[in-house]
């Protein structure tokens, strides 16, 4: 059973790379999409009868369109160079979670089908047919890649196994082999319109409690708008951003920031959604689609300059492929980068003065950053490459007193992700998550232990949630995990503005 | 002329056929396949100069891999760089005279095979030591990594043990490129030699050194960090804007 029990890895006091241990986690998938979650995606409703003709004639379409794809499939020469990257391999040991490995799932696939080398002589290079074991892997391992994109840091040739991971789980969904989580989510957002499911009446009911507590807190009437038109900022955040502990406490942060910028800006009941789970299952049409909502509420109600919140995957989506997708963005103000990070805003608001911080309310708090890896490794912030990294951190020093970042092996764009990234937030994988995750918790202890740390900030609506579950599975206090605008929230300064 | 000459270079004219037209034949696949997204590895250059340096550092250095494994690095560097001197001090049996450059190379380029074979040994050795590499390598690679270290032993061997009539082999060159066809010594050594070579240029196109035009095309090196300033539509992609 995915869900059985397990043991969490023990952390040690430097990184090991574990020997291989052949079939460690074959065990670990996650649940197929059922018939309903299927239809509503409009996928096969179960594995169809002609699946394996199918799926490599889907194969074939999608080395014709993705240019990544096809060089991907010829270049790699298993020199190994990625075989100790990944944060699966690295807490399982098992050796399909080398990224080569996995994406030689794939790649002897390609060589049987669609190569004169695998047709003729398929020992020589490790071609096999697609058969029912072959799929069957292929759900399990294409499941058990995040596509943080580690590996293609250092590939030689910047072989991306999360290209190769999107178009195998695209190739599953088209023969009826879906996964039940992230179709799930897809059909919420067509349906109601976020991840989470929350109707238009319960998100206008929860922003208005969100007044009162802050208004509480601060004294101040400080909005949380829904459908406002003629906001100058529309705001697309993560759902989760609206119901879970910790993300909520980084949404009172963004409207702290606006009310103190004096900035108008709305959410959308519409496009109440940043998350984007098409990228997930490789799928440009849904991405597609999904995105649309976004534009639709933006020309609908007017506004100028579009904001997205903390979270990392729709960032990537937000920043690499919205103006692909769903631009020009010609009726917004030219004068601010669209889309644009709610990190960028502050950041520059910070950077010219217009916002105050009392440091000293963080005093309580030793900080450090997680970098999540759609950020850092698949999109940018600021006007150079790298100010991904640089900007969130600027916003933590100005607005508390103690930071300390984690090895630099661990950071940056050799960061490792959180083990619950590209779909895989889901309790049937939870397993895989809390092993994934052990890079990322050893880098930790490293600075608990040497610097006493005892806040880890970070901006992904995922990052937070697995977070907070695996924290404790290690030892760690789940409070540790909080956003970057959960910390300027806690040290801006507000008052009326005049 | 022996039927071997003739052999041989019928065999070099097939083995240059299939290399330049397999090679060319997916190099117009991957520049013909749509890359409709920007998938950059970031941090990235936001130019296309930028882009061309990043490129210029992952051919002639191998950063990424220097980032990734010191020892891959070295073998693998070592290999690949002794291999561009031993390919430049081979050129001098394609041209008369000789040109001077390529007259240069040459003290380096004789010393070049040792490094070449050196870097060979190391990446077949982690073939069997690491076992990660273990598992991820097929009968292919090692037998990828023989053909090679065959080839480089042999010329080694030539240049400093068994001497062929290297004047007569020049001759035989030569003369493939006039179509004015030379006899070829039958030295056993230089017969394996070259055979390997021409079985190198065989499967150059149909095989995973395909990595070399690949990383010219690989989206994750060669894309500038543009997405918010410039739309990348394919034209498939395209066609969805017009659905209704």
């Amino acid at each position: 059973m995915a869900t059985a029990a397990f043991e969490t890895p023990k952390i040690k006091p430097y990184p090991v790379i574990p020997l291989v241990q052949v079939g460690a986690t074959s065990h670990l998938k996650p649940f197929v999409a059922n018939a309903a979650i299927q239809k509503a995606v409009g996928f096969p409703q179960e594995l169809v009868p002609d699946w394996q003709a199918k799926a490599i004639e889907k194969m074939g379409e999608l080395l014709g369109k993705y240019r990544s794809l096809q060089v991907y499939m010829d270049s790699c020469v298993h020199c190994g160079a990625c075989s100790d990257k990944c944060h699966y391999f690295l807490g399982t040991g098992d050796p399909k979670n080398m990224p080569v490995a996995r994406q030689d799932l794939m790649r002897k696939v390609y060589r049987r089908y669609f190569t004169w080398a695998g047709k003729h002589f398929p020992k020589l290079v490790g071609a096999v047919d697609l058969t029912r074991e072959v799929l069957d892997d292929w759900y399990s391992y294409f499941h058990q890649c995040s596509e943080c994109r580690r590996c293609s840091v250092f590939c030689p040739y910047g072989i991306d196994t999360a290209e190769v991971t999107m178009a195998a789980r695209e190739i599953m969904a088209v023969v009826g082999k879906g996964q039940k989580y992230a179709n799930e989510i897809i059909g919420k957002v067509h349906r109601i319109g976020n991840n989470l499911g929350i109707p238009g009446p319960a998100l206008e009911n929860t922003l208005e409690g969100l007044e009162e507590d802050v208004k509480e807190e601060t004294g101040l009437d400080i909005k949380f708008p829904l459908d406002v038109k003629g906001a100058e900022v529309l705001l697309i955040t993560p759902s989760a951003d609206f119901f879970s502990e910790p993300h909520v406490e980084s949404l009172i942060g963004y409207a702290k920031v606006f009310h103190a910028a004096g900035i108008s800006w709305t959410l959308s009941s519409h496009a109440s959604e940043a998350g984007n789970f098409g990228l997930f299952i490789g799928n440009y049409e849904q991405m597609r689609t999904i995105s649309l909502r976004v534009k639709e509420a933006a020309l609908e109600l007017g506004v100028k300059r579009i904001v997205v919140g903390e979270c990392g995957h729709a960032w990537r989506v937000a920043y690499s492929f919205w103006n692909t997708l769903i631009g020009p963005f010609d009726y917004l103000d030219p004068r601010y980068p669209v889309p644009q990070h709610i990190c960028e805003l502050t950041d520059d608001l910070i950077q010219r003065g217009a916002l105050r911080f009392d440091k000293e309310k963080n005093d309580d708090r030793i900080i450090t950053f997680h970098d999540s890896c759609n950020v850092a490794r698949a999109s940018r912030m600021g006007n150079m490459p790298g100010g991904q990294f640089v900007i969130p951190r600027r916003i933590i020093t100005s607005v508390a007193n103690h930071f300390h970042d984690m090895a630099p092996e661990t950071i940056h764009e050799s960061t490792f992700c959180c083990g619950g990234g590209g779909g895989l937030l889901t309790d049937d994988l939870l397993e895989l998550r809390v092993k994934g995750a052990l890079p990322r918790m050893e880098a930790l202890k490293h600075v608990v232990d040497d610097h006493s740390v005892n806040f880890m900030a970070t901006i992904c609506a995922i990052c937070k949630a697995q977070f907070t579950k695996v924290l404790p599975k290690y030892g760690f206090d789940m409070g540790m995990v909080g956003g970057v605008h959960q910390l300027v929230s806690k040290a801006i300064r507000l008052g009326d503005h005049r | 002329m022996s039927l071997l000459s003739i052999l041989f270079a019928v065999l070099f004219y097939a083995a240059t056929l299939v290399l330049v037209v397999g090679v060319a034949r997916k190099i117009r696949i991957y520049a013909r396949t749509p890359a409709p997204l920007r998938i950059p590895t970031t941090p990235a250059p936001i130019t296309a100069s930028g882009v061309g340096w990043r490129m210029a550092r992952e051919v002639v250095f191998f950063e990424s891999l220097f980032k990734a494994s010191k020892w891959t690095w070295i073998f693998g560097w070592s290999f690949h760089f002794g291999l561009l001197l031993v390919l430049l001090r081979h050129l001098r049996y394609f041209q008369e005279p000789v040109w001077l450059p390529v007259m240069w190379i040459q003290p380096l380029g004789t010393y070049a095979g040792f490094l070449m074979v050196f870097g060979l040994a190391g990446l077949w050795a982690r073939r069997f030591l690491v076992d990660r590499v273990r598992y991820i390598s097929t009968p292919s690679d090692h037998l990828m990594l023989a053909l090679l270290l065959v080839i480089g032993a042999s010329g080694l061997l030539m240049r400093f043990v068994v001497h062929p009539d290297i004047v007569a082999v020049k001759q035989f060159t030569l003369g493939l490129l006039t179509l004015n066809w030379q006899a070829l010594p039958a030295l056993p050594l230089l017969l394996l030699h070259l055979a390997l070579v021409a079985l190198l240029m065989l499967v150059f196109p149909i095989s995973k050194l395909l990595h070399a035009p690949g990383l010219f095309f690989s989206p994750s090196r060669n894309q500038a960090d543009d997405a918010r300033e410039t739309r990348h539509v394919a034209a498939w992609a395209a066609a969805l804007d017009k659905k209704p």
